[in-house]
């Protein structure tokens, strides 16, 4: 008997066979993971999770009887009461005289529940979403090079080795400086021994040990491998151009903003901000947040830190405009603005607003995302007709007139996900871009 | 057996196992099982998994090299959701009919349970899986494992010329009829699966040498349909009526290329391959249990295993061939483990202490004084059906409190048509061996005629054995895929075997894809 331990065989044995199955109930499993994500936590937008498929498409099918319909046996344990001839009622709804029968293939017809990795729900969750219009390229910073084999050089790390040229050099050097073959070196040798036991032929003896030392001397003097001889795979390096991209997130905490709707926004950001983190390498994120004065933040401040003031929007806009100047110059950046607010804004402050956004911010960005977040509506009275609100007004207009803008209105933490996906579905027709 | 020697230390005590205990209980259990109980096995080789390798194994159909296709990804990912969410157990182990014998135990399993594991995979299932008339017939232990391997790289190879949606469309195909697969009835020659690797290299060989451009641009024929072959000589060429449909399509299907027609004989040799196992849940699980249950009872005897294993034994073993009624919510079917170890105990006793009913039902056995050798040929020479048709007792019968339920639709009600008295047992013992029997319980599908100088269209009957009709949304797609693979139109007629009237007829046209290459 032999006993085997195959717990440490390496893991994920059927790993070819789950990509297949995924790659096949795609679309389902697409349209799970986007049903399953409104219901769930922001704060595990970035873990994986069960999410539940329909049976139908990936149904394996084979030839089986129905259960229903024409003369049926059923043979029971477990008899009491009946004897030969009795009759019974059918029962309703079974298949036959009681319990349950399973479908003869053995699998229910039951959607089947399964869990995936978090690399594959986010994966799926955000795979036809895109920045638009990512379009300004240019050649530059260090990382965006890309290695292309260009022969061979005579440096180079270990790793790099050429070893078929390296080879081939030594050979072609041992050949031309004939060193002796270990062949060779054998046969000298045997015939030495052959020659041992005989006395008469000393001299002969001598002469074989003679050429034996000097053909070890020269294997000694001629390397089988020369540094001469070595070679590497030579790569160079080719700048790519690259799209390099910007995202402001600008967000009003004044003390209009609820928690309830500081929650919708902060949700929201956190979407955008695993979003671009996974998708696009080269994007930085600014995070801008502002009451009646607005400040540039770190990630850690923006989402968490509390802060109350008045409403100013221009004030954000301003900063937006100064970083941009300081930092990001238009020419060779994408950039994009989302902004969150509950609408309110100082109402002197709607002119400026719209004339900071048409005349500079709106030129500059490839796309520019509001997000109206408002109260939970169930909490409206019924017939209240909600106004408009002051952005909500001044943006509309500017998007009449063909700026580069989208704006949504959420009210409630299960619409984030689909709001989010509107404002960032990839566009018919449009090219993936990938920076 | 009252002489036993009393061990002077138990094989274990506690939970806790290691390399040693696995290795003293298979020594202690192979002397009883091959010196007492007169078994003959394969050499065993154990081996130890963890949960993931035993889900693998699950999707696998508990093979350990498979090839590879979404469909056991789907069945991986069904089993490891439902054991998460802890409504499914995993087995103890898994045993492959393979020479020598793989089990797969798990490792949390504790001392006792992988003694008796080994005692039920590596002596029980391996000694039927040896002896067992069916699985000499129809698989090849000796094979399989090369054989998968050989599947397994053919695939890949296949994958990588043809692309892997090519491969996959047909291996779906071919696996909705992998239940119509099967040669039912013997041939004169065993299976060999070590030739077949060989066979299909030998068959590419042969193609490539006898390929003649020439060939192709010799004139045909020109319609000279001399005498239209009759019926009778047409069906007899192509071996019709066929009911493996696979085997009809890879000989016969006029416009598979030889890649796609060998995938389809590997569906077809892995089904064969399990044909056995589906004639023989009720006999193979009750031989296992049988022989478990005899090892750890004399283990315990011989004071090899403490009093508490054994109680935790006898509580894992109750659990195993606990039968609930029909009427309990539990009940799903009758539980192959509590019939089959009911009837070889029953076996043993009938043996033993026969009463006046059993010398009277069992003449020829009751009272020999050898239930081992009485087993050990039942276990050899019976698949479920027979031996349940030969070897349930009025006893047992009693016992189950079984009962025989007609259920015709045309009719009202429900009628009890037999019942555990005098008058049922007959009826009963023959009622649930149909129930067994696969020509009775699997639908008669066969292939019957196909014109291939005419239109080619391809016609099966479902010959609907009382009326009993196919579920209809899943022969459609069966059908499509039948189609697919045969690429003419294909026509099914459901029958009623009496009156010979069609009930129902389906029709699939192919779909453009899996057949574009020319000729075999």
């Amino acid at each position: 008997m032999h006993i085997v331990d195959r717990r440490l065989n390496p893991s994920g044995k059927s790993l070819a066979n789950r990509q297949r199955f995924m790659r096949r109930a795609k679309a389902q499993i697409q349209k799970a993971v986007h049903e399953t994500s409104g219901s769930r936590g922001i704060k595990d937008a970035d873990q994986g999770g069960e999410v539940v498929l329909p049976a139908k498409g990936v149904r394996e099918p084979s030839f089986h009887r129905s259960a229903t319909g024409g003369i049926r046996d059923h043979l029971l344990p477990g008899n009491k009461e009946y004897i030969a001839g009795d009759t019974i009622p059918r029962p309703q709804g079974g298949g036959g005289g009681g319990g349950s029968e399973g479908s003869p293939d053995g699998e229910g017809e039951d959607d089947f529940r399964f869990a995936m990795s978090r690399d594959e729900f986010i994966d799926l969750f955000l795979e036809d979403l895109e920045l638009p219009d990512l379009a300004k390229r240019r050649v530059a910073s260090a990382e965006a090079v890309s290695w292309n084999r260009a022969g061979y050089s005579v440096t180079g790390s270990p790793a790099n080795l050429a070893l078929m040229r390296t080879v081939r050099n030594s050979l072609s050097r041992r050949i031309a400086l004939k060193r002796p073959r270990p062949e060779e070196l054998d046969r000298l040798r045997d015939e030495i021994a052959a020659l041992e036991a005989d006395p008469d032929k000393v001299a002969r003896k001598l002469e074989l040990e003679e050429e034996l030392a000097r053909k070890v001397r020269r294997v000694g003097l001629i390397p089988y491998i020369d540094p001469l001889d070595v070679r590497y795979k030579r790569f160079d390096a080719t700048p790519k151009p690259v799209a390099q991209a910007v995202m402001f997130c600008l967000m009003d905490v004044s003390g209009s903003m609820t928690e309830h709707m500081k929650d919708l926004a902060k949700r929201f950001y956190v979407l955008l901000y695993i979003f671009l983190k996974r998708r696009y390498k080269n994007v930085e994120v600014v995070f801008i947040r502002h009451t009646h004065q607005a400040s540039e933040v770190d990630e850690e401040t923006f989402f968490n830190s509390p802060e109350t003031g008045g409403t100013v929007v221009s004030t954000a806009l301003e900063e937006m405009q100064q970083v941009v100047a300081e930092r990001y110059n238009p020419d060779s950046w994408n950039i994009y603005a989302a902004q969150a607010s509950d609408g309110d804004n100082t109402a002197s402050d709607n002119d400026r607003t719209a004339s900071l956004l048409t005349d500079s911010i709106l030129p500059m960005c490839q796309y520019y995302a509001y997000l109206e977040v408002g109260r939970d509506s169930e909490h409206f009275p019924p017939g209240f007709i909600r106004r408009d609100s002051d952005l909500w007004q001044t943006y509309s207009a500017l998007i009449k007139s063909g700026a580069p803008m989208a704006m949504r209105k959420v009210g409630h933490r299960r619409e984030i996900y689909t709001v989010f996906r509107e404002l960032f579905a990839k566009k018919v027709g449009s090219e993936a871009v990938s920076a | 057996m009252s002489t036993t020697l009393r061990a002077e230390r138990p094989l274990f005590e506690g939970a806790d196992w290691e390399f040693s205990t696995i290795q003293r209980c298979h020594e202690a259990i192979e002397e009883i099982a091959i010196k007492e109980m007169g078994l003959s096995v394969y050499p065993n080789q154990i081996e130890i998994i963890g949960t993931e390798q035993m889900l693998d194994a699950y999707s696998s159909i508990g093979m350990p090299l498979f090839y590879k296709h979404w469909s056991f990804g789907k069945h991986f990912a069904r089993n490891e959701a439902m054991y998460r969410a802890g409504m499914q157990g995993l087995a103890y182990e898994i045993v492959i009919n393979s020479n020598p014998c793989i089990s797969y135990i798990m490792e949390e399993n504790t001392a006792m349970m992988q003694t008796l594991v080994i005692a039920h995979a590596a002596f029980g299932h391996n000694h039927f899986f040896k002896n067992n008339y069916l699985f000499k017939q129809w698989t090849d232990a000796d094979g399989i494992l090369d054989y998968l391997e050989f599947a397994r790289d053919y695939v890949m190879q296949c994958e990588e010329r043809y692309g892997e949606a090519a491969v996959e469309s047909l291996l779906d195909s071919a696996h909705a009829l992998m239940s119509h697969a099967v040669h039912r009835y013997p041939r004169n020659r065993a299976t060999d699966l070590r030739m077949e690797e060989k066979r299909e290299r030998e068959r590419r060989i042969h193609d490539e040498q006898v390929f003649n451009d020439l060939w192709r641009t010799v004139p045909g024929k020109s319609n000279t349909r001399a005498d239209p072959t009759t019926e009778e000589r047409r069906k007899a060429l192509l071996q019709l009526p066929q009911e493996n449909i696979l085997y009809f399509l890879e000989k016969t299907a006029p416009r598979l290329a030889s890649w796609q027609r060998e995938l389809l004989r590997i569906v077809r040799i892995i089904a064969q391959y399990f044909y056995p196992q589906s004639q023989t849940k009720v006999m193979n699980e009750g031989c296992a249990t049988y022989v478990h249950y005899r090892i750890m009872n004399r283990l315990h005897e011989k004071g090899l295993l403490t009093d508490g294993a054994m109680v935790e034994f006898l509580r894992s073993h109750t659990n195993v061939v606990f039968q609930p009624d029909f009427n309990d919510p539990r009940y799903s079917g009758i539980n192959p483990y509590a019939l089959g170890f009911a009837m070889m105990q029953d076996i043993e006793r009938v043996c033993t202490e026969p009463t006046d009913e059993d010398r009277q039902w069992f003449p020829d056995i009751a009272g020999n004084g050898d239930p081992m050798g009485v087993l050990r040929y039942c276990w050899a020479n019976y698949r479920d059906e027979s031996f349940i048709l030969q070897h349930l007792s009025p006893r047992l019968i009693r016992h189950f409190g079984l009962f025989h339920v007609v259920d015709d639709s045309s009719e009202q009600h429900l009628r009890v048509e037999a019942i555990h008295d005098e008058r049922g047992y007959r009826k009963i013992r023959q009622a649930l061996a149909r129930h067994y029997d696969v020509s009775w319980t699997a639908a008669d599908i066969q292939v019957v005629d196909v014109d291939l100088s005419g239109d080619r269209k391809l016609i099966l009957h479902h010959r609907a054995m009382n009326r009993v009709l196919l579920e209809e949304r899943d022969t459609r797609m069966v059908l499509q895929h039948l189609a697919d693979l045969w690429s003419y139109d294909v026509l099914l007629k459901e029958i009623d075997p009496v009156g010979e009237t069609v009930l129902k007829e389906y029709s699939a046209s192919p779909r453009p894809g899996i057949a574009q290459s020319g000729g075999p």
